[in-house]
């Protein structure tokens, strides 16, 4: 029955008391909120904790969501903010564009093409993997931008940049995945052309 | 037919990028009706337009088809209502940062600066001040400014007055928090 509630409705429903009604919320974009926030830390311990800290602050400032935005733009507000917050706080270990990094990471993908060429990754794992070795930003902005149905002024309003900003951005972003992709899958890259 | 200051076989990286930038947004539908048409026209005519809108399309289509979204675990829901179950929903900020105080906060440091200003331009003698003869004039251009921003008594002034500010504000936050609370039967 929830599932055909929007989201609007959810909430005012939920300020009224339904606290249960919550759950269907958090079942709705516990997925990207935790993709998002598994692209600032390795361990998936800590990208579950920062998840569950981001709904527990949506949870609590509900009654600051005036609407004016789309409600998952005003969640990714608070996933931005929550990592930030959470990685200073904690001192973590942030992905970047480290190069001893993405050679380590690069090798192992390497090594396993070695050790059995006939098996080839699928093109879920080869873009999961290009994305993993891209820095937390650009990764962020790519999944925004494609699975999180942001526009780039939404995308703007959560990073708090200007919509130019983000365009500029997410082509830098995009050109190093391709970069990242024809470096490092060659081969998939190659018979994804000959298809 | 260009009307566009770009070059169509531009080369360098400058070029590069720029055509890079003008194909991502024909790709993500961000061109107008007539860049459109003309990136479609070079698409067709030039092949570094052509091999190069497809190299972008074909990253584009990846993104969109296969960049999979990771999975908490099984009890990532039930565990965060769990941890609400702890606490109540905030009163809206809207609810108790009234304008009208903001504004108040506003006019009493202004009040406070522009009345530091009045008695300040008070003390001059402008009488005097014209008067090429007179040997104590001020010459503006020799003031050591720092001399009167860094006195000490200026900044246990400014100081005070913060505090007391913040304190104000403080004790309405509080008073209306508090008033909020019991109108809705929360309590610690």
């Amino acid at each position: 029955m929830s599932k055909e509630l929007h989201d609007s409705e959810i909430i005012s429903r939920v300020l009224r008391g339904e606290t249960q009604l919550f759950a269907e919320l958090v079942s709705r974009y516990q997925n990207f909120v935790f993709t998002i926030t598994l692209r600032y830390t390795s361990s998936r311990e800590d990208a579950e904790e920062i998840a569950q800290d981001v709904f527990v602050k949506a949870y609590r400032n509900m009654a600051d969501f005036r609407g004016e935005s789309k409600f998952s733009t005003w969640l990714y507000t608070i996933v931005n903010t929550t990592c930030i917050t959470f990685l200073r706080k904690k001192k973590l270990e942030i992905h970047s564009l480290d190069n001893e990094k993405v050679f380590e990471l690069a090798d192992s993908v390497d090594s396993g093409f070695r050790a059995n060429q006939v098996e080839t990754k699928s093109k879920h794992r080869m873009v999961h993997d290009a994305i993993q070795m891209l820095s937390a930003d650009d990764a962020k902005l790519i999944t925004l931008f494609y699975k999180g149905e942001q526009s780039l002024e939404e995308i703007g309003q959560i990073l708090g940049i200007e919509p130019n900003t983000v365009k500029v951005k997410l082509h830098r972003a995009r050109t190093r995945l391709k970069e990242k992709m024809e470096t490092y899958f060659s081969e998939e890259v190659r018979e994804l052309k000959e298809m | 037919m260009n009307t566009f200051q770009f070059h169509p076989d531009a080369e360098g990286p400058a070029g590069n990028a720029e055509m890079e930038i003008r194909l991502w947004d024909y790709i993500d539908g961000r061109s107008d009706i007539k860049e459109t048409s003309f990136i479609e026209q070079l698409i067709a005519s030039e092949q570094v337009w052509k091999r190069k809108y497809e190299e972008l399309l074909e990253v584009h289509q990846l993104a969109i088809s296969h960049i999979d979204l990771d999975q908490p675990s099984m009890r990532f829901t039930q565990n965060v209502m769990e941890e609400i179950g702890k606490f109540h929903i905030a009163p809206a900020a809207h609810s108790y940062l009234n304008k009208k105080i903001i504004w108040g906060i506003v006019i009493f440091f202004f009040t406070m600066i522009f009345s530091f200003g009045i008695f300040g331009f008070s003390q001059v003698n402008w009488a005097n001040a014209s008067d090429p003869s007179n040997k104590y004039s001020i010459d503006f251009s020799k003031l050591d400014w720092s001399l009167f921003f860094n006195n000490t008594y200026s900044n246990i002034l400014i100081m005070v007055t913060i505090i007391l500010g913040l304190m104000i504000l403080d004790m309405y936050l509080g008073k209306k928090k508090k008033q909020l609370r019991e109108k809705a039967g929360i309590t610690e």
